[in-house]
């Protein structure tokens, strides 16, 4: 018998990686920081973990049928975007809030472009972006870390009935923990003027969305992936440079009114936001050098909307900024053609 | 590695280093024996096909001439074995359509002895006679080209030429034909560098080897001539360092322009299996009647680097290898990265095959699911001409093919499989930009 005889066009090989392995890379990536997130805030954490989580990856497959593509869940996409999601919001966001973010991000963010590849914006961010102009309160209300009925009791809000706003949480809150404020430490500095020190950044004492305080454990999640080449280093390097840059030349012009670098650094969703969201692959520049532009960008704009904006944190939006302008970025950034001369074009 | 590239000026920017595979380097070439029956397509060679000189039922030496050149950019086709001519007729190749071919039914009392031969006294031969010698000779670049040679060695009076660089890197996964020959006939190549040099009137010539064939270096340095106008260098193991361009900028730092030749820079290039057959052919006034070629491969049994008459089909080189009995595998023809695959075991060794490779059962994953492009701009960062596949894709997609050719140098990819290779969503990028090609070929003419 002949055997049969398969037609491939060149090349044979390839190098084995894949858009699968890539991404449940980055889902292994964020599973210690989701980790971390749940042992610092308890069961209000893991459940809007898990809400969010199942909401995008039921999103995505109700438009995976509705717009009769093949199940696309496989791709891990939908998974990375509710995590990361999940992480950027208070630890005891009401669920259905929840709901609507992920479902928002999906469709919004992801689904009304073509999915996978043809977003424009980090799906993610939209999501967050949405629920925190639909529900201002909500997205501004946090709950202390390390209480000691963390694993026993969730907090009010997180079981909001839908539709309903959620219950006023200062006296729990207080309860919960001594001396809680309810403040994050870039509001604490913008209003009232206080600096948390570099020690409760990395105690993970502060107050703050469920993923974003664990700076150290966010860069060595990110530094796996960067060996790994399942992200590319220049994008977070970029954004916490130019920020802590743009920090330093503020400080230097009045020293008693802006933070230290450090600050800028550790407080906020910066550090998730340049390791996890702005390096997403499909709305950051494809050129090297335009890499380091969209980077630098966001770092500026970060620091610029924390010190003159109305808001207290500024990353979400530098991002979202940030990737709307990746392709014009990619424009202006083409690499140069072998052997063509510089400024003239073949 | 991009950031480590800034210290090595001595490669090219960008590329892959795919898994070398090169299991065959350690063992010398052998001679595989003369099929029953040849097929020589009249069209082994970039320009006219060959126009036979024989008729079915003649009787033919080997080394005879079997077809001659039509025009300059032609090359004649010699019998690989004594024999007869059975046909002229249409036969399979290994781009699909049929071709006219001389089909030669070898007698079994063939000889290795070649009985046919028009040596020229090279001593007192002018350039001119050196390259009318070697188109005589039917040679064409060995490395996959097929480029007639003198054709490549006829430089305009307004090019000066002043360097020949002899391309040693065999940058191709699993090829190590061109390793073999350098080890094994350094005196040969340096006999066929002086009178590609003398061809093209250059003083000087470089040897380019990549870094993982040292053996090879340290061979051909024995065999240099004093005088010092043949040197070799080792140059780094990146793909796809053989392409011209890319062994150009890495041994003199000179990036030739878009839609130019070496020669626009003073350069000629030819491959060291070239040079090395011409070295053995032309004092002897031989024509072109075998190559080595590296059969190898996961499915064959008896991988090595062979002497194949060219003209053997597929099926006779592949029972001599030892093709493992698999009911479902890719063939390959020349290296991974840049081969053509065949449909039939019918197709001929030509003279532009380099390897032929046999993927089996175990290496064919099922069909790989293809994503969309999720831009992570690793074909970027690989891309030796640098391009930008990623948006030459979403063009091509689009079929925009216009675009593709004037705002995004389609014109300069030469296919060397790099974007592919990386491609995490799985697109045929190089299948895309090939079909581009043609599309805009079809316009302009």
């Amino acid at each position: 018998m002949t055997p049969r005889i398969e037609l491939r066009t060149s090349p044979h090989v390839v190098k084995g990686a894949s858009v699968e392995t890539i991404m449940f890379n980055v889902v292994l990536a964020l599973l210690p920081i989701a980790a971390f997130s749940v042992w610092q805030y308890g069961l209000s954490a893991l459940a809007s973990l898990i809400t969010v989580v199942l909401a995008c990856i039921g999103s995505e497959r109700l438009f995976n049928k509705l717009s009769g593509q093949h199940n696309t869940l496989s791709d891990w996409s939908a998974t990375i975007t509710g995590l990361l999601l999940a992480l950027s919001l208070p630890p005891a966001f009401p669920l259905w809030m929840g709901v609507v973010a992920g479902f928002a991000a999906i469709a919004l963010g992801k689904a009304l472009f073509g999915g996978i590849g043809f977003n424009v914006m980090n799906p993610a961010l939209v999501g967050r972006a949405f629920v925190q102009a639909a529900f201002p309160v909500a997205i501004t209300t946090w709950i202390p870390a390390f209480s000691p009925q963390r694993f026993s009791e969730f907090a009010p809000t997180t079981f909001t009935t839908p539709l309903m706003q959620p219950p006023d949480i200062s006296v729990w809150a207080k309860q919960a923990l001594d001396g809680f404020t309810g403040a994050t430490p870039l509001a604490r500095w913008k209003f009232e003027n206080v600096l948390a020190t570099p020690m409760d950044f990395i105690s993970g004492s502060v107050t703050a969305s469920a993923g974003e305080t664990s700076a150290i454990l966010i860069l060595l999640c990110g530094a796996y992936l960067a060996v790994r080449k399942f992200m590319d280093w220049r994008i977070p390097v970029a954004i916490l440079g130019s920020a802590a840059l743009t920090a330093q030349v503020f400080q230097m012009i009045d020293p008693a009114r802006y933070p230290d670098p450090l600050f800028v650094l550790l407080s906020g969703g910066i550090m998730l936001g340049a390791v996890f969201m702005a390096s997403d692959m499909a709305t950051s520049p494809v050129t090297p050098k335009g890499v380091w532009i969209y980077g630098a960008l966001i770092g500026v704009l970060t620091v610029m909307i924390r010190y003159f904006g109305g808001l207290t944190e500024g990353v979400m939006y530098a991002i979202l900024i940030g990737n709307a302008l990746a392709p014009l970025i990619d424009q202006v950034t083409q690499p140069k053609v072998f052997g063509q001369v510089k400024g003239k074009k073949a | 590695m991009s950031f480590l590239s800034i210290f090595h000026r001595n490669t090219f920017a960008r590329g892959v280093h795919p898994d070398a595979h090169k299991s065959t380097a350690g063992s010398p070439i052998r001679r595989m024996p003369f099929a029953s029956r040849m097929i020589l397509p009249l069209a082994q060679h970039i320009g006219k096909p060959a126009v036979p000189l024989v008729r079915a039922g003649e009787e033919v030496v080997r080394g005879q001439p079997i077809a001659k050149a039509d025009g300059f950019l032609s090359v004649p086709i010699h019998a690989p074995a004594d024999g007869v001519i059975e046909a002229i007729e249409l036969k399979a190749s290994a781009r699909g359509p049929w071709v006219e071919s001389i089909v030669l039914r070898v007698y079994e009392a063939s000889i290795q002895q070649v009985g046919w031969a028009n040596p020229i006294d090279l001593a007192t031969a002018t350039s001119h006679d050196i390259i009318q010698a070697i188109q005589d000779s039917g040679m064409v670049g060995l490395g996959g080209a097929t480029f007639p040679s003198h054709a490549k060695l006829t430089v305009p009076a307004e090019h000066k030429i002043h360097t020949l660089i002899v391309n040693g890197c065999e940058c191709e996964p699993y090829l190590t034909c061109d390793h073999r020959l350098m080890l094994e006939y350094p005196d040969d190549l340096m006999v066929g560098t002086r009178l590609a040099m003398r061809a093209i009137g250059a003083e000087r010539a470089i040897i380019g080897v990549e870094d993982n064939k040292l053996d090879a270096v340290e061979a051909i340095r024995k065999c240099l001539p004093a005088d010092g106008s043949i040197t070799v260098r080792a140059v780094p193991t990146k793909y796809p360092q053989g392409a011209e361009k890319m062994l150009i900028k890495s041994l003199l730092n000179v990036e030739v322009p878009p839609g130019k030749l070496p020669m626009h820079v003073g350069v000629v290039v030819n491959n060291v299996g070239t040079l090395a057959q011409l070295g053995q052919l032309l004092p002897a006034g031989e024509g072109l009647t075998e190559r080595v070629v590296t059969v190898t491969g996961p499915g064959i049994r008896k991988p090595g680097d062979y002497w194949v008459p060219i003209g053997t089909p597929m099926r006779t080189v592949l029972e001599w290898a030892g093709a493992a009995n698999s009911d479902e595998r890719e063939i390959v023809l020349g290296g991974p990265m840049m081969g053509q695959a065949v449909a039939s075991l019918d197709v001929p060794v030509t003279k532009g095959v380099s390897g032929i490779l046999v993927f089996d059962k175990l290496q064919l994953e099922g069909p790989r699911r293809v994503w969309p492009c999720i831009k992570c701009g690793e074909c970027v960062k690989v891309c030796p001409m640098g391009l930008n596949p990623s948006m030459l894709g979403m063009l091509a997609a689009q079929r925009e093919y216009e675009e593709m050719g004037s705002s995004f140098h389609l014109g300069d990819c030469f296919e060397c499989g790099c974007c592919t290779y990386v491609c995490p969503s799985h697109i045929p990028l190089v299948q895309q930009f090939r079909v581009a090609k043609g599309i805009l070929r079809g316009k302009s003419t």
